[in-house]
């Protein structure tokens, strides 16, 4: 069975394509390490159709510099930072690219760095990983991450400078495990960044994935989470604004390969000024044997001016019967005139109402991050970017 | 002693069919301290008059004018009434997401009078008229209408109106959808706000109920976009026995 619907809205235009969307079936997609394995990018394949090549800014190019110089973090007891070749068995193990970017950046990072918690440890302050760009020459990076079993910890990756980076991050979490994720993408304008996200979800593990996408020209985010051990639990979160001229894609992914595990993805976005462009292509599969599977997704956006666009498309494909539950929702719209009228008559101002209730919609998936410094130092930038229109 | 105005007012909305007009010649004029009932039945204007005052952006003003101590509140943005010192109870106050009680009622009161309020008095003040009103404490902690009850809303609205002080309060079918337990802690806290303040109301309501536990000093039959006969408290209660049959045409 398969169940696709979408919600476009540009302008005061509104498209509803229903159900019956052609689809891909997720999992199917060709898999490679190889950036000669994939076709040259074209806007007619469904992968890259909202995109203009142009804004990858030659991350699909067969040659990549390398960032390593750039890449910041202290080190912190119970935790090992390692730079590997990328050739080395403990890479490419949790996911392999999906697309030309993902494989270009896979070929030509050839050092991966393995960040490793530790088995039964419990971190109580976040780790922190500072990505620093300084300058416009399109590169690669590959992390990958493994919580073992019984550890319990934070990681705030945050990337901000100026950068041109194409980048692949394997997320293994381990069997009873506990991880929240987040990455931040805070990049100065000029800048691209075309990221795949690779987690894997141990037995009775918890991973609690965020990303919250605020500064760059193109931030396209694949986040994809595998269910592979029974009873486990993964909460997809993201939040973004792009102004005037940004492109901010995310298209999360949930595969239910495992029984009785559950999947929650809430991403919200706003756009202002012209050609502001979001677009949230959210999958979840559940597949034959994810029997007792509960999962719910829900994309919203804010249009807060003209010349906005927001592509939203939800699919879910249910191959078992036996499910707890799933549902999807998804919605684009603009400001909700009644909410603005509300609180001007409690005497605050047009520009005060608009700010609270756009602040109140995105710092919502902010705060759930849990993650004090971000979510204050976030909120701010969210402030600017609305004291802007 | 504050005064309001309401002369000849003409309001008309943009619908489907084209432009509609609703308010026919309003004239009432309201004091501080006077509370006056505008009854009547549905779809006569009531909400229509309500918003009016407060300045809604979907209903226009083709005739007639709103002061308040002579100035001309048809000139003034929403914000700008609500500043003056005009209050609206709505009907059916809308949910905001992410937006706290708590933090909506600070930022409406810094609006209000201009500063922030002094944190220690003002959380005191808050957790007082929030008893006043059988209002749980962890409310503040709650999205503004998210989720509330039908009655939780209409407390939530007066809770407002006693903390935000205005001169004048438009009350647009307060009662309604409250059991009787919750209509008397509701009038209790109108009753309050206009002895404490010397508040004028205009309590918009369909039903006499209401009339039991705040007294009005006028009544004014609303039909069909314009007050139809008023008189004293005397009123309601003819209403009571006669409901609005003699006034709405066959
Ligand atoms: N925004 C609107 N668009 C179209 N018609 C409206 C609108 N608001 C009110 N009306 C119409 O105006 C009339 C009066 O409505 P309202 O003021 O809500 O009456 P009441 O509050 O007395 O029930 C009704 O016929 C209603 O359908
Ligand atoms: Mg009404």
């Amino acid at each position: 069975m398969t169940d696709s619907s979408a919600n476009v809205q540009h302008g005061l235009i509104e498209h509803s394509h229903g159900a019956g969307v052609p689809l891909q079936i997720r999992s199917d997609r060709p898999r490679s390490k190889s950036v000669s394995d994939f076709a040259a990018i074209d806007q007619r394949q469904d992968l890259w159709r909202y995109l203009d090549s142009s804004a990858l800014k030659g991350l699909d190019a067969d040659v990549l510099a390398e960032y390593k110089n750039e890449v910041q973090f202290a080190e912190t007891a119970g935790v090992t930072f390692t730079w590997i070749e990328s050739t080395d068995s403990r890479v490419g193990l949790i996911g392999l690219p999906e697309d030309r970017v993902a494989a270009a950046a896979y070929t030509n990072a050839s050092k991966t760095l393995l960040v490793e918690i530790a088995m039964d440890v419990v971190l109580v302050e976040p780790l922190r990983i500072n990505i620093v760009g300084s300058s416009n020459t399109a590169s690669a990076l590959h992390l990958v991450i493994v919580a073992n079993k019984f550890s319990d910890a934070t990681i705030v990756l945050e990337h901000s400078g100026l950068g041109v980076l194409g980048e692949n991050i394997e997320i293994d979490v381990q069997d009873e495990a506990k991880l929240n994720f987040v990455s931040v993408q805070n990049w100065e304008s000029g800048s691209s960044h075309v990221a795949a996200h690779y987690s894997r979800l141990g037995r009775s593990s918890y991973l609690k994935h965020s990303v919250a996408t605020f500064g760059g020209d193109l931030v396209r985010i694949t986040p994809v989470s595998t269910f592979t051990g029974s009873g486990a639990e993964v909460e997809m979160n993201g939040v973004y604004f792009a102004d005037a001229g940004q492109h901010i894609e995310n298209r999360p992914f949930v595969d239910h390969a495992a029984p009785n595990c559950k999947s929650r993805v809430t991403y919200k976005g706003a756009l202002q000024g012209n050609k502001a462009h979001t677009v949230w292509i959210g999958d979840v599969l559940i597949r034959v044997v994810a029997e007792g599977t509960d999962t719910y997704e829900l994309n919203r956006n804010l249009l807060l001016t003209d010349g906005a666009r927001a592509d939203s498309v939800p699919n879910l494909e249910i191959e078992t019967g036996e499910i707890e539950g799933a549902g999807h929702a998804s919605a684009s719209g603009r400001f909700d005139d009644e909410q603005l009228f509300y609180l001007q008559a409690r005497g605050i101002t047009v520009d005060e109402a608009r700010r609270l209730v756009v602040l109140g919609f995105l710092v919502d998936i902010l705060q759930r991050t849990g993650v004090e410094d971000v979510i204050e130092r976030m909120t701010s930038v969210l402030e600017d970017k609305l004291g802007r229109s | 002693m504050a005064i309001l105005q309401i002369k000849n007012l003409h309001v008309s909305v943009d619908t489907d069919q084209g432009t509609k007009g609703i308010l026919k010649g309003v004239d009432l004029t309201i004091r501080s301290g006077e509370i006056h009932a505008v009854m009547g039945p549905n779809g006569s204007g009531k909400s229509t008059l309500a918003y009016s005052i407060a300045g809604h952006p979907k209903y226009q003003v083709t005739d007639g004018e709103i002061l308040l101590d002579g100035e001309n509140v048809l000139e003034m943005s929403v914000d700008e009434r609500a500043r003056a010192g005009l209050f609206l109870a709505m009907q059916y106050p809308v949910e905001i997401p992410g937006v706290s009680v708590s933090n909506f009622l600070r930022t409406a009161k810094t609006a209000i009078t201009g500063e922030a309020p002094a944190l220690r008095t003002w959380i005191k003040e808050v957790r007082e008229s929030m008893d006043n009103l059988k209002m749980d404490p962890t409310f503040s902690e709650r999205n503004v209408n998210e989720g509330f009850s039908g009655g939780e809303k209409k407390r939530h609205e007066i809770l407002q109106m006693e903390l935000l002080k205005p001169r004048f309060a438009v009350l647009d079918e307060t009662d309604s959808g409250l059991d009787v337990d919750a209509l008397k802690i509701v009038s209790e806290g109108v009753n309050r706000a206009h002895t404490a303040n010397d508040l004028g109301v205009l309590l918009i309501t369909h039903y006499t109920r209401i009339l039991k536990y705040i007294k009005p000093d006028f009544v004014h039959v609303f039909v069909d976009g314009k007050v139809a006969e008023q008189g004293g408290a005397e009123l309601a209660d003819r209403l009571e026995a006669e409901g609005y049959d003699r006034y709405v045409k066959a």
